[in-house]
């Protein structure tokens, strides 16, 4: 276990930055440098255990606030909002600390301008948990500087001053936030002061409603499919349709002399069309030829073979005890997922300006410092004349942890002269996907005498996930022997058995892979806990029983077991069948939060139905318990999608299927109509939320079906086998 | 061509180069209307949900010239801020929105079933509601199409009361 609490280096004094006017009476806005060790965290971050603080790498100091004459308080966000509900909780936090009203923080996103840059990304359920410490230093130290000034203004003292809903009140006068900050040029920055004590919490531990509904709920244009500039002109991008294609040509005769087409840009690595509405610069695309080099024709099969364990390199990310090659009576279960497409429904898009040597983009992105990088270097430019405008995200789910795209449109900007929209076409959404990677999964157990495990191994392979992207490389594989992502989930949680092995093997797909929501947990959940389920049956004992007695007693072992027993009595677990239901169980942990969910299915027409889950999450404290419910709602649903439904394939040699409906997901009437969300609080501070409760819910729902049918399914998507 | 209909209830002319373009492109580039939302273009997804004469409509998949003479709601039209539509009420109530992209066209959808079916089962529910949400708020939306029937039914009886 690492220190969390090293993560909570205080902000130096001397790494403040406050900058009064900006041209507009009453306005301060505070920003501060904060070093961190980002390297470190990027790994540490990733592995299964471990929470990553918020991270940044800057020397230059960073826009957190402003107060408005109105006294509100802008909060500018280095972390993005996609749903996942941290706008809400940052200002809960930042509420707190302020004692101010929560309606009186706006959130927006920091533009890279502010230097308020996130220099890893928006992802890994990090943003609260990390967030945690430093934002609520930073809003503690902007209520003390006001406080004093406020206390000059009044000539009395700070100490006779009390602040609520941002008005500081003396004896006999008050003054706003922003009435205390007017005119003050020489700031005295505090030592960090003490945070408040959770009894004195307003705001944090609220269900209060999400700060963006009202915009979500109305339509606002806030998403960056929304994001216009003027004189705007619209591009699109040749993309080849088969796997592994290099450019070779381009014939552009035809497409150069078509209506509305302004300009066609022919570059090393991609081909792009301006035109003045999307639709002519779609008809321009299609007319171009382009020569593609490309790979054999590839098919499932032959990347079902490749991703097989045995495959590739190995290492043991985790070994206790020993006796693993006996290879007498091992009970033996093989399973396997498929690739997956992130499918959210904003497709990748971008608006870039290059004027001179400046460049705007606005972009749906989770990963802006990398995106403001990468257009920098491409354009040769000074880093600080690129602005990014994040916008809000259509879903994230990891899909934006690398933009390319900003590039393209920069360029395509820069030789038009005017500002570029362009954006994924839904086809290309699904073909040049960087997918969740297949996986396969080998795990031997064998019971003692008194039916528990003695030995239990999981040998895994899987394509790339954290590594060989842009935020990290595939060197970083190569030095720690394992994919930092492709690993999590595929650690044994059952550490009181005497004799366990995890070994992970790491194969190159010929496609990109990368970043899905959770990660590896999903797979590698799946097939290790219905292995569990599957001796469990094998030595005749309840299942909860039998995974409560080969948990170990370490904290995180005491939340696990925890989640477990509150999972099982809220759902009244039984392994009977009742009025053709049956309930099946499972249960994980993901960066130190762990998760039990109970499923109760049916077969309906032969096909699997979940009517209710139960979820237990131990998140740590509830920043936002309602926001919480809603991201264990949203995990149970997109997690059943994927594992009943989704399944890309490679039919010679493209990726298919390239539309929702063949792609099949989860809709309206597969959703479970129950859901029972139960939160526990093992520990004080918030941990990871957005994917923990990812993990169970493959499992829970082949267990119940193993229960129902007797059939234990071991391939993602779960199907059932044709009955008479 | 010149196409007039109404947007919002608003009376308006448009012209446009090519009368197959998509509904969705005039009402979100020319008209400026960024609520009803691009997902696949296909009619598979339903982030693009309009409405057209009170029904449901895909809008990536309608000609703008079908549209001549009639009568266009976007989400912009459905409620506002003052006077929410009791299908935004219920959203807010149930706080169903995750990352929000696809609700414009849930809601839209919703609103057209409620027209029809001011009570609608979870059948109904299931039968009409078919778009897709990849934040999975299914869960969330389920209950709040129920409370927006209620919402609807108490206004339709104030309303009737009223008379």
């Amino acid at each position: 276990m690492v220190d969390k609490d090293k993560g909570s280096k205080k902000v130096s004094r001397r790494k403040f930055l406050v900058r009064g006017g900006l041209g507009t009476i009453g306005i301060v806005a505070i920003g501060a440098y904060i070093f961190r060790n980002p390297i470190r965290r990027q790994i540490l971050g990733m592995v299964n255990s471990i929470e990553a603080p918020y991270t940044d790498n800057t020397d230059k100091p960073m826009v957190w606030f402003e107060v408005t004459t109105d006294n509100d308080i802008i909060l500018y966000s280095p972390k993005m909002e996609m749903g996942q509900g941290t706008f809400t909780g940052i200002a809960q936090m930042a509420a707190d600390e302020l004692s101010v009203s929560v309606s009186q923080i706006k959130v927006v996103h920091a533009a890279s301008s502010t230097g308020n840059v996130d220099s890893f990304a928006t992802g890994g359920s990090t943003s609260i948990s990390g967030l945690w410490n430093p934002l609520r230093e930073l809003a503690a130290m902007l209520r003390v500087m006001l406080l004093k000034e406020a206390a000059v203004k009044m000539n009395v003292g700070v100490d006779e001053l009390t602040v609520e809903d941002g008005v500081i009140s003396g004896i006999k006068k008050t003054l706003t936030y922003a009435q205390a900050a007017e005119g003050v040029e020489n700031w005295e920055v505090p030592y960090v002061p003490a945070l408040k004590n959770k009894k004195d919490y307003k705001y944090i531990g609220q269900p209060i409603p999400r700060v963006d509904l009202d915009a979500k709920v109305y339509g606002d244009p806030i998403f960056g499919m929304d994001a216009d500039m003027p004189d705007m002109l619209y591009g699109s991008v040749v993309r080849p349709s088969k796997i592994g294609s290099t450019f070779v040509s381009a014939d552009i005769t035809v497409a150069e002399n078509m209506a509305g087409v302004v300009k066609i840009i022919v570059e090393d690595d991609f081909v792009g069309v301006v035109a003045n509405s999307m639709i002519e610069a779609e008809h321009a695309k299609d007319a171009i030829t382009v020569t593609w080099e490309s790979h054999e024709n590839l098919d499932t099969a032959t990347i079902t073979k490749m991703m097989t364990v045995g495959n590739g390199n190995s290492t043991t990310i985790q070994k206790n005890g020993g006796a693993f090659n006996e290879d007498d009576d091992f009970e033996t279960l093989e399973f396997r997922s498929p690739i997956g497409a992130h499918a959210q429904i904003e497709p990748n898009g971008v608006v870039a300006s290059v004027e001179g040597d400046s460049v705007t983009i606005k972009i749906s992105t989770q990963v802006v410092g990398i995106t403001r990088k990468e257009v920098a270097k491409r354009l040769d430019l000074n880093i600080e004349k690129v602005n990014i405008v994040p916008t809000y995200l259509g879903g994230g789910f990891g899909r934006r942890l690398h933009t390319p795209y900003a590039v393209q449109a920069a360029v395509m900007s820069k030789a038009v002269g005017k500002p570029v929209k362009y954006f994924f076409s839904r086809k290309e959404e699904f073909q040049h996907d960087m997918f969740r990677p297949p996986t396969h999964h080998i795990i031997k157990g064998k019971l003692n005498n008194d039916g528990y495990l003695n030995t239990l191994e999981h040998e895994f392979v899987s394509g790339d996930v954290a590594t060989d992207s842009a935020l990290l490389s595939n060197a970083l594989t190569n030095f720690l022997g394992a994919d930092v992502g492709a690993i999590r989930g595929g650690f044994i949680q059952y550490t009181a058995i005497p004799n366990f092995r995890a070994v992970y093997w790491h194969v190159i797909l010929p496609f990109a892979t990368s970043w899905w929501r959770s990660l590896g947990l999903l797979a590698n959940t799946f097939a290790m806990e219905s292995f569990i389920d599957e001796m469990a049956i094998k030595a005749m004992k309840n299942s909860v029983e039998f995974r409560l007695r080969q948990i170990g007693e370490e904290p995180i072992d005491i939340r696990l077991k925890n989640v477990i027993k509150a999972a099982a009595e809220k759902a009244n677990y039984t392994e009977e069948i009742v009025d053709g239901r049956a309930m099946g169980f499972a249960a994980s942990i993901d960066a130190n939060t762990p998760c039990a969910q109970v499923a109760e299915v049916s077969i309906v027409d032969n096909e699997i139905k979940v009517h209710k889950v139960t979820v237990a999450l131990d998140p740590g404290l509830a920043v936002n318990p309602d926001q919480i419910r809603a991201q264990c709602e949203g995990c149970v649903i997109m997690g059943m999608s994927a594992v009943l439904y989704e399944q890309m394939f490679v039919d010679d040699g493209e990726l298919t299927p390239t539309i929702y409906g063949p792609y099949q997901m989860a809709l309206m009437k597969n959703a479970p109509k129950e859901i029972d969300v139960l939160l526990l609080q093992g520990k004080d501070t918030p941990g990871a939320v957005g994917e923990p409760p990812l993990g169970p819910i493959g499992a829970a729902i082949a267990n119940a079906v193993r229960r129902l049918t007797g059939e234990r399914l071991t391939q993602l998507p779960l199907k059932l086998s044709a009955r008479s | 061509m010149k196409i007039s209909f109404t947007v919002n209830g608003e009376s308006m002319t448009v012209d446009i180069a090519d009368e197959n373009t998509p509904l969705l492109w005039v009402i979100r580039d020319t008209l400026n209307l960024k609520g009803t939302k691009f997902g696949c273009g296909k009619a598979a997804c339903g982030a693009c949900t309009l409405h057209v004469d009170d029904e449901a409509v895909r809008s990536c998949s309608y000609a703008v010239k079908f549209a001549e003479g009639k009568n266009i709601t976007t989400i912009e039209g459905l409620g506002e801020r003052e006077n929410p539509h009791p299908v935004q009420q219920a959203w807010i109530e149930e706080i169903v929105p995750q990352c929000g992209y696809c609700q414009p066209g849930f809601m839209m959808a919703t609103a057209a079933l409620l027209n029809k079916v001011p009570t609608p089962t979870d059948e109904d529910i299931d039968k009409n509601i078919i778009n897709v949400c990849r934040c999975g708020t299914y869960y969330r939306m389920r209950k709040a199409i129920h409370k927006a029937a209620e919402l609807h039914a108490h206004r339709v009886m104030n309303e009737s009361k009223e008379l």
